[in-house]
């Protein structure tokens, strides 16, 4: 288990661009939570976040990537999926990270409830350049 | 992947087979609503059980579905919602509100039963 964490230290990268690879995105994370060791349920959970980050992508930033690395944390293994795009960038962060906040339509629960599902959730965006979303989740 | 949707005495039931695109998912709210006309069914139940993930889009489409089959005569159930998609949803905040779900199958057709009498009996 431990030789295959190790293994998988280099990022898998899945290119997003169609809706079709939101599902690539999320299969390729829960793949992953289940190698290092996660339960269903957290490998459930992983796999609905990087199916939010992945959506955003397509929605506001046409294309982008989602990164998925296996950590260990002193023994701990972990999950850090980093989703990058090259988008417009959010204006407003900290609206754009409450609950119930959406421009698309949608729930306006995608970036609250991506944090509410990992354990650690940190989001660069600049008007312009573009948004990366780091979140990890780790090992109960 | 599409969906199988099967007609059976007033209802439709259609099963979700496998992981589904956003793109599948609103082809089989489209086939849901079009073919509660098309047959004249009064009930319509979608299994997710070997749905992988219910995020918010997914959600969403199946909350509509519900309310746009309700506005064409017919009740939806969801079914087989697995415990881990449903931990996932109320961390998420999604809650569905406004649809009925049910177990399984079983219990999808004994809801639907249940509510198509009654509403005959008010006729």
């Amino acid at each position: 288990m431990r030789d295959e964490a190790r293994d998988l230290a280099e990022e898998t990268v899945v290119p997003i661009k169609v809706d079709s690879d939101i599902v690539t995105a999320r299969q390729q994370g829960r793949a992953l939570a289940s190698l290092v060791g996660f339960s269903a349920t957290d490998a459930t959970l992983i796999a609905t976040a990087i199916s939010e980050l992945a959506r955003n992508i397509v929605l506001y930033a046409t294309r982008g990537e989602i990164a998925l690395t296996a950590v260990e944390n002193g023994g701990r293994p972990g999950v850090i999926v980093v989703a990058r795009d090259k988008g417009p960038g959010i204006p407003d962060l900290r609206r754009a990270t409450a609950g119930g906040y959406s421009t698309s339509g949608g729930l306006g629960l995608g970036l609250a409830g991506v944090r509410r599902l990992m354990d650690e959730f940190e989001i660069v965006s600049e008007v312009g350049t573009g948004t990366t979303v780091t979140a990890r989740k780790w090992k109960q | 992947m599409p969906v199988p949707i099967l007609k059976q005495r007033d209802y439709l039931i259609a099963s979700i087979q496998a992981a589904l695109s956003d793109e599948d998912l609103r082809k089989l709210r489209q086939a849901l609503v079009a073919q509660v006309g098309e047959f004249r069914s009064r009930g319509v139940i979608v299994d997710v059980t070997a749905l992988d993930v219910m995020d918010s889009f997914a959600a969403r489409t199946l909350r509509d579905l519900a309310h746009m089959s309700r506005l064409r005569g017919a009740e939806t159930v969801i079914v087989g919602i697995q415990p881990e998609v449903a931990f996932a949803m109320v961390q998420l905040g999604l809650t569905l509100q406004g649809v009925t779900a049910a177990l399984d199958l079983e219990e999808g057709l004994t809801y639907l039963n249940r509510k198509t009498r009654q509403r005959k009996r008010a006729k």
